[in-house]
């Protein structure tokens, strides 16, 4: 014999609730009688059996609001023995049959938010201090959307005001500016309210105001205009030096590593792993990532590492690596085999060749151990790598074998110091100590 | 055009019925009764959900208009259809799937319980708009009239949708074009929770009908033989060019209107009182009042009636559901896509 | 084979269209109020009584449900009907039959019923017909699915979308714009039959699309026309096909000019245009220059007085406008 149980009654009907019981424990009852009336929020419903049998023991007081599925009562076959007490064999062997709910959809996990590079990389910079937050909430502006460019990224009060007169920009627009590395902060906008467009992005990439215009009609592999552009170098920058030994044991072993699980095709290089250093410590040292033009510096938009690479007839070529703060190892690696590949065989972009924001110089190849370049103006710093070394070298009091590295700073006095070029070879080196984080 | 009525008089007694004919009807009647008390219970448990509305007390109308009916005759029906989709030829098989919304129902468990279709058997639906079956039939009895065809379309429909427009819009086009159209007006007295008397200005709906320019009968629905006899004047008519014809099926439905109702418009000595010409109880009573009935048949019949539902609900509840990926599946038709002509189709005559 | 062309009007087109449809498959039959002895309330069907005969060319009562459902029961036992509903204004007392039973029946019965009706409704504003007799409800049938819908807007559409639209094994609705019937053109005397399933681009450019449908195609032509002496080359998409779109043919025209004017004359509120813009935002988010304009009807009942109407209705002047504003703004 099967349970009596709560009916459904509806389409709607999820729980109902016995009012009154109107058989008792021992009655027989014929199939189709009433056995309850059952609250259903909309009305008082006989309830009526399916079975014909002995009624058993009633499982629910009235008053109780039970869902529908839920046994109400146990019924018995004619002659089978009720059981002795409410409790028995026959509830235990017969689980509630609870009634399962309709599917629901699951709810979407929400994704746990991952955190992203820059806020990870940027958990330095101090949080606003309350004049300024007050400041920024009176503008309207969404600090969360504010570059600092304050002391470690700090945000200061023009940054703010800038950003509220930011002019909004047409998705497309925006799309442009990314593909023809075009500052949208250097472009005005002519559509309405001073909404940027995409013309005036076009505009902008052919115009290129902010950075004075760099010679690029012939490419610098001509000899010639090396020496115009060495000489005027020499002539008008008033050069600083300073240089650091870099114990490179932690990149080397990290590398070698991580290459482990990398195809030929994908290892990363030790050179990769400085360039990232130069371009990360170039972001936390803005006053040496950009331009001494008539008589002031002006900052990069962004971190664009020049890398000096000799091409055909042992003439140099110094493109950008775009971005480079933001491109994680792998993907630098990539743009970087990339970027040597096409300087070689002559296909540099305009944006490549006329971005630098600072250059570095890497002979290790070469087998010096230490050079001193000459920086390119209107750049204002030079960072020069020697050929990694197995020398003595003294750690925690021993006498060990490491990879040494000689690293350089070719500095333009009229930006910057000794101070804050031998800080900045602390800071490469400081991230080279720990290449998890490049 | 006249009005005749067959008076409802209790007793099947046409004498020119044969024995077997009359059980097959007792067969058909019990095979929907077991079919929709099943039903009922199984909509308890939860097997069958949405609206479930059963036609117990009304078997004889499906029975008496559908056996008078050929394969080349066409069907609309409502909301409360599963007695007509069994005599019709579906199979309980499917019928049951349909209930239980398993891709094996008759409509791939897209309708349930009131949207049962099969157009193998010209069975079109099965629809949940109270009336809104009804255009839809005058439309198949005029495909037929355009290509000279005898068969006839049966339309059912309750007292409720008789207070439609799209009735009233449906009888005079059918009777204006002379559709060949079988209206069946089921009246068990009640739409949903409203008495006829309270829906109807003229409660005598088949003196209505008349006024349509159309023959019309109110038959007494509970004795399955006058609901035959009634069909095959109507049919034969119908056939025989003269249009459409209207049938009022005087019937009750023993149990709500649908599985949660709980009656409070009806009181339930009239109830018993109906219950009284349960037509099943009609049928058996007259056939072994004319010594007609085999009692071991009819106790064989009637369980192998309720091992067909057993065996129904068995194969129901172990049939699949349709995936879900075949979702958007016959938002249009699968054959042809739009487009220009195919050539095979080109219309006949092109 | 004579391949002069012939000249027509788009109404005389839309009978060819029906002439030709009934003399090559007997299945079709058209039926709809005064479309027989009247010759049809705008005399599309001038003629076709005495030609066919009353079995084919049946006058109905004013019974929009019956003979729209009989219309759907004869598609579904194998005629192929052409139901007439005189406008779109009284489709409305047709809603049940048209989307409970035919947008319905094929999906609801597990793909057994297919229903080959083609409806016909005259549609739209522009004659001083007063609120009653002055919708647009492509966009209210545009969200239904299981129905096809159709606008044809120029002549060689008139005559050329019948014939596929019959052959369709589903509903298929066909918007004929009032104030297009008297238009003229030239047509070969054996038009082929269109293709139904895209858009066209009626005018290519290149600074901003222009996309619409149906009566308000002329105007943009001409919106056109204009923009073009003062430098702006616009593109115009006739989009022929409400439901389902042609997203390819539009999507692909945006992302081409970046920007993007909609011109629709039902009301601007969960319209087509409503539905065409939203499908930009998805699919070319990142080459749109500008916000998508829409050029719709003002949200009030069709006004009888002839400013008042002219001033509800899309215009050439406000289409214009709209595309100026976008193309540099």
């Amino acid at each position: 014999m099967s349970d009596f149980t709560m009916p459904s009654l509806g389409a709607d009907m999820d729980s109902g609730t016995i009012v009154e019981w109107l058989v008792k424990p021992g009655d027989h009852v014929q199939r189709g009688a009433p056995m309850a009336v059952v609250d259903t929020d909309k009305a008082a419903v006989e309830i009526e059996t399916f079975q014909s049998g002995v009624v058993g023991d009633l499982l629910v007081e009235p008053g109780q609001r039970v869902d529908v599925g839920t046994p109400l009562a146990t019924m018995l076959a004619a002659g089978e023995a009720p059981s002795a007490a409410p409790v028995s064999v026959g509830k235990a062997k017969r689980p509630r049959a609870r009634r399962v709910p309709p599917p629901r959809e699951a709810a979407a996990p929400v994704p746990p938010a991952v955190p992203r590079e820059a806020e990870v990389a940027a958990a330095a910079p101090p949080a606003p201090s309350p004049p300024l937050r007050h400041h920024a909430a009176e503008l309207g502006v969404d600090l969360a959307s504010v570059t600092g460019t304050g002391t470690h990224g700090r945000i200061t009060r023009r940054d703010v005001d800038a950003a509220a007169h930011r002019p909004r920009v047409s998705p497309y627009a925006r799309r442009l500016a990314e593909e023809l590395g075009v500052d949208l902060a250097a472009v005005t906008g002519t559509g309405t309210s001073g909404t940027v467009r995409a013309e005036d992005v076009r505009a902008a990439a052919h115009a290129r105001p902010e950075v004075p215009p760099v010679s690029t009609e012939a490419p610098r592999s001509d000899r010639a205009t090396i020496a115009a552009l060495m000489s005027r170098s020499k002539r008008e920058i008033p050069h600083y030096y300073v240089a650091t030994t870099v114990d490179m044991h932690t990149v080397v072993s990290w590398l070698r590593d991580t290459n482990r699980d990398r195809s030929v095709a994908e290892r990363i290089v030790p050179a990769a792993a400085l360039l990232r250093a130069v371009a990360l410590a170039a972001r936390r040292m803005p006053q040496l990532n950009g331009f001494w033009v008539d008589g002031v510096f002006v900052p990069g938009e962004d971190v664009h590492v020049g890398v000096a690479i000799s091409v055909r007839r042992g003439a140099l070529v110094a493109p950008a690596l775009r971005h480079a703060a933001d491109l994680e190892l792998p993907v630098l690696m990539q743009a970087l085999r990339d970027l040597v590949g096409r300087a070689r065989s002559g296909r540099l972009t305009r944006a490549e060749l006329a971005d630098p924001t600072l250059t570095v110089t890497d002979l290790g190849d070469q087998g010096v151990e230490e050079v001193f370049g000459v920086i390119q103006p209107p750049q204002v710093a030079l960072v020069g790598i020697g050929r990694l070394v197995e020398r003595p070298w003294a750690v925690d009091g021993l006498l060990g074998v490491r990879p040494l590295v000689r690293l350089s700073l070719s500095g333009d006095h009229r930006a910057t110091d000794g101070y804050t070029g031998a800080r900045f070879l602390a800071t490469i080196d400081d991230l080279l100590q720990h290449p998890e984080a490049l | 055009m006249s009005r005749r009525r067959t008076s409802a008089t209790g007793t099947t007694g046409t004498g020119a019925m044969p024995t077997q004919h009359r059980f097959e009807l007792l067969r058909q009647m019990t095979r929907i009764r077991l079919f929709e008390e099943r039903c009922v219970e199984l909509y308890s448990a939860t097997k069958i959900r949405g609206f479930l509305h059963v036609g117990i007390g009304e078997e004889a109308v499906a029975t008496g208009v559908l056996t008078v009916l050929t394969a080349e005759d066409s069907i609309v029906s409502t909301y409360r259809e599963h007695g007509h989709a069994l005599v019709r030829g579906l199979s309980m098989d499917s019928v049951m799937a349909e209930m239980f919304g398993k891709v094996t129902g008759c409509s791939r468990g897209r309708g349930g319980s009131m949207h049962l279709f099969d157009v193998g058997h010209r069975f079109y639906g099965g629809n949940a708009i109270v009336g809104g079956g009804i255009p839809m039939a005058v439309g198949i009895a005029l495909a037929d009239r355009m290509r000279h065809q005898t068969s006839v379309t049966a339309c059912f429909f309750g007292d409720g949708a008789y207070a439609e427009g799209e009735f009233h819009e449906s009888a005079n086009l059918a009777a204006l074009w002379r559709l060949p159209l079988l209206f069946c007006c089921e009246n068990n007295l009640y739409a949903m929770g409203t008495a006829i008397e309270h829906e109807q200005a003229e409660t005598d709906l088949a003196l209505r009908a008349a006024s349509y320019g159309m023959a019309s009968w109110s038959v007494d629905g509970m004795d399955v033989a006058a609901v035959e006899e009634a069909t095959r004047h109507a049919v034969e008519r119908i056939r025989a060019g003269d249009g459409p014809c209207f049938l009022e099926l005087r019937t009750y439905r023993f149990r709500a209107h649908s599985m949660y109702d709980p009656e409070l418009y009806r009181d339930k000595a009239e109830v018993g009182h109906w219950r009284e010409r349960d037509p099943l109880e009609l049928l058996t009573a007259a056939m072994r009042a004319d010594g007609e009935l085999d009692e071991d048949a009819f106790e064989a019949m009637t369980a192998e009636a309720r091992a067909e539902v057993d065996r129904a609900v068995d194969t129901a509840e172990q049939a699949p559901f349709e995936p879900v990926e075949d979702l958007t599946r016959f938002v249009y038709s699968e054959a042809v896509g739009p487009g220009p002509t195919r050539a095979g189709e080109e219309g006949a005559g092109s | 084979m004579s391949t002069t062309l012939v000249e027509t009007t788009y109404r005389e087109a839309m009978r060819e269209a029906m002439r030709e449809a009934m003399q090559r498959d007997e299945r079709v039959f058209l039926m709809g109020e005064d479309v027989g002895a009247y010759g049809g309330c705008f005399a599309v069907s001038l003629g076709l009584l005495e030609e066919f005969g009353p079995e084919r060319i049946r006058d109905t009562p004013l019974s929009e449900s019956a003979f729209v459902g009989a219309g759907i029961g004869a598609a579904i036992a194998g005629m192929r009907p052409i139901v007439e509903i005189m406008t779109v204004n009284f489709s409305l007392l047709a809603l049940d039959q048209i989307i409970n039973n035919a947008a319905t029946l094929s999906h609801m019965s597990g793909g057994q019923v297919s229903v080959p009706v083609v409806i016909r409704m005259t549609t739209g504003a522009g004659r001083q017909l007063a609120a009653q007799h002055s919708h647009s409800l492509e966009g209210w049938y545009g969200h239904i699915p299981g129905i096809k819908l159709l606008a044809p807007a120029t002549v060689e559409d008139a005559r050329g979308m019948l014939w596929p639209a019959l052959q369709d094994p589903d509903p298929v609705l066909i918007f004929e714009h009032g104030t297009l019937y008297p238009m003229p053109g030239s047509l070969a005397p054996d038009a082929a039959p269109v293709d139904i399933s895209r858009a066209a681009v009626r005018r290519p450019g290149k600074d901003v699309t222009l996309l619409t449908y149906g009566g308000s195609l002329p105007k943009v032509m001409a919106a056109a026309e204009e923009l073009a002496t003062t430098g702006i080359e616009p593109e115009v998409v006739d989009l022929r096909v409400l439901r389902p779109l042609d997203d390819e043919t539009i999507v692909g025209s945006v992302r081409r000019t970046h920007r993007a004017v909609i011109v629709d004359e039902g009301w601007r509120t969960g319209s087509l245009a409503a539905e065409i813009t939203t499908r930009l935002v998805e699919q070319c988010f990142f080459d749109l220059d500008g916000p998508v304009q829409r050029v719709c009807s003002a949200e009030v009942p069709m006004p009888y007085a002839k400013h008042l109407e002219e001033a509800a209705l899309p215009q050439v002047a406000t289409i214009v406008a709209a595309a100026r504003q976008v193309v540099s703004g």
